[in-house]
């Protein structure tokens, strides 16, 4: 029989779960957490400075122009929105398939959803030039006639299916931290620290009764959430795929586009979790290496995925006989911003190809690199759809480049600055590890002599 | 304050002598009592008796209120109330408006489900009565209301120390 490996090493007990997890929340912060929490504020404050320059000056500080309409505001959003969707796989679809191993990395990724949606929702909140204005993106009933929103339209199916998302995945989150923070409330030594996550903990007790509804809820949550993930990169394709540009016009862009989310999502996770491990040593008994191995198989898997897409697209665009459909995809890979194409394809496509080998996949360092070089191809990506297919215009006297200005590099540049601070601010307030999940699947791997009681 | 009911606790260390303590406390006749644990015991529903949760009528319920308001939405501002000739789209466009329709099915069964959740385990409570700290952590319990058929404190406390109780004690919850 095949053996299993424990999913939590170090034979801990109920108590060194507790103590563990909590560690972080109740210490000081090390000189490390501080140190990138500063670098990451300034970066945040940076951002501010450069989203407040483009509020009040125009859009048109971005490179954004004829016939590049669609610029880093919407690439980055794209990419954002797609790195929160890993967190939902691993903290829903994972629960589903009944993968115990999701379990210590669950509520990281989900925190990394929460704030990856966060960061992308701005970015159309902006683009649309007027953000003051953005309120008319809901139906209400207005002055106007009242003059209803375009139903039709994909952009506004992004509107419910982003505001959604973001609305359920935090609800999730939230739900899952409640018994935690129950925990940390009860193990606080001063009065300030409970009544705030007394009051976080909503008073939950944990009886059997409360536990029963609780775990149909998680259920139902992630019953939802399954197809609400889905759901939501499908729609933010149709935002391409039902335009009729050449390039953009393609039935494969739903599978096509949740691929490529769970692909970056997973490296964007691998990222953050090998920081949190160096940042956090306990937590290395509960994130093995065992778990940054399956997660780079998904990576691996997810990569060939999106190769596959990359080329049935080039394929569909010379069986399909559309010369218009052709040269875009030609000129996608050897025009003007083949470099763009060409950084895209090594990134996702060949670099992730190293996981092929157990010892590069189990290696911290390779898989950090690797990871980086998946997030930046993921971008590229975007970019690519998005701008190449805009930058030829059926006319050749609009055609045209995207005008790269230094506000694109303070856009995509500074939203890391916001993402980190979020993140950095959950490590060390909330437990970054699900406690009440973890306490069920200690004996996980653990025969009846190695057990831990 | 005075919802709270006063009662006996018996507190355990190992999460196998609760999860039998449970069955006992039911087959002595007890049953109001709580059994309180850091986590979802397995097998611990069946212990104490509980039913499935009713929460997923909930979900179901709520979902298709969710589809029919998205439904109803779509179809009231685009062709009834101000109909506005799109690309000689027809006003009710149904395919179009299934997105729509979808997110709000996943959005109102999902938030009601949460709420359904809130009302079956009473809360948010503002500072319920702790019956020992490591409750949420690495100790659990079991507490008899006073009121619950056959409460007899110099028994039940018996009874809990012949099961492995750490610890009996006087409480309310």
């Amino acid at each position: 029989m095949m053996k299993r490996n424990p999913l939590v090493l170090g034979n801990k007990t109920l108590k060194d779960v507790s103590d563990d997890i909590c560690a972080p929340v109740e210490r000081f912060p090390s000189k490390g957490w501080m140190g990138m929490f500063l670098g990451a504020k300034t970066l945040l404050l940076f951002y501010i400075a450069i989203l407040a320059g483009v509020v009040g000056v125009g859009i048109g500080l971005l490179g954004v122009n004829s016939p590049v309409f669609w610029g880093t505001m919407i690439v980055t959003f794209v990419f954002w929105i797609g790195i929160g969707h890993a967190g939902t796989l691993i903290s829903a679809v994972l629960f589903l398939f009944r993968q115990k191993w999701r379990t210590s990395v669950a509520r990281t990724a989900e925190a990394m959803t929460v704030f990856a949606v966060m960061t992308a929702g701005i970015f159309p909140l902006l683009h649309t030039g007027r953000p003051w204005l953005d309120y008319w993106l809901f139906p209400y009933p207005n002055q106007r006639g009242p003059l209803w929103v375009n139903f039709r339209s994909p952009l506004l199916w992004d509107v419910f299916a982003v505001s959604t998302y973001a609305t359920v995945s935090m609800v999730f989150w939230y739900i899952g931290l409640v018994p935690d923070f129950a925990t940390i409330k009860d193990r606080a030594k001063n009065k300030l620290r409970r009544t705030i996550y007394g009051a976080l903990s909503l008073g939950w007790r944990g009886t059997a009764r409360n536990w029963s509804h609780y775990e149909m809820l998680y259920l139902i949550l992630a019953g939802l959430s399954t197809p609400l993930v889905l759901s939501v990169h499908t729609i933010v394709s149709f935002d391409f795929a039902v335009s009729n540009l050449p390039g953009w016009h393609t039935t494969i862009f739903p599978p096509y586009f949740v691929a490529g989310a769970i692909f970056s999502g997973f490296a964007m996770v691998v990222t953050l979790m090998t920081l949190v491990r160096i940042g956090f040593p306990e937590f290395k008994n509960y994130v093995t290496l065992d778990h940054m191995e399956v997660m780079n198989k998904i990576i691996m898997t997810t990569g060939m995925l999106v190769g596959y897409a990359y080329a049935s697209e080039f394929f569909i665009a010379w069986y399909s006989g559309n010369q218009y459909e052709r040269f875009v995809f030609v000129n996608r890979a050897f025009g003007p911003y083949g470099w763009a194409y060409w950084t895209m394809v090594s990134c996702n496509v060949l670099i992730p190809q190293l996981f092929w080998f157990k010892k590069l996949r189990r290696s911290i360092p390779v898989m950090f690199v690797v990871s980086i070089f998946v997030n930046i191809g993921m971008w590229f990506e975007r970019f690519v759809i998005t701008v190449t297919s805009l930058h030829r215009d059926f006319l050749p006297s609009s055609w045209g480049m995207y005008a790269w200005s230094w506000f694109d590099t303070g856009v995509l540049v500074g939203s890391f600055g916001m993402f980190l601070t979020l993140f950095l601010l959950y490590l060390r307030l909330f437990p970054a590890i699900s406690i009440a999940e973890i306490k069920p699947v200690l004996n996980v791997g653990y025969d009846d002599k190695g057990g831990h009681h | 304050m005075a919802q709270y009911t006063k009662g006996i606790a018996g507190i355990w260390t190992e999460e196998n002598l609760i999860l039998k303590a449970a069955y006992k406390t039911r087959e002595a006749g007890f049953t109001k009592f709580e059994a309180i644990s850091a986590y979802p015991i397995h097998g611990m529903e069946e212990a104490c008796g509980i039913k499935r949760s009713w929460l997923p009528y909930v979900t179901f319920v709520t979902g298709c209120v969710g589809l029919l308001a998205g439904l109803w939405l779509t179809w009231w501002t685009s062709a009834v109330d101000w109909a506005v000739n799109v690309g000689g789209k027809p006003f009710f466009s149904l395919p179009a408006f299934i997105p729509i329709m979808f997110e709000l099915t996943i959005l109102f069964a999902a938030l009601s489900t949460v709420a359904a959740l809130f009302y079956a385990c009473k809360i948010p409570r503002i500072d319920p009565p702790n019956i020992d700290p490591d409750l949420s952590s690495h100790k659990f319990a079991i507490f008899i209301p006073y009121n619950d058929t056959g409460y007899d404190e110099t028994k039940i406390e018996r009874m809990f120390k012949e099961l492995g109780a750490s610890e009996v004690k006087k409480t309310e919850f």
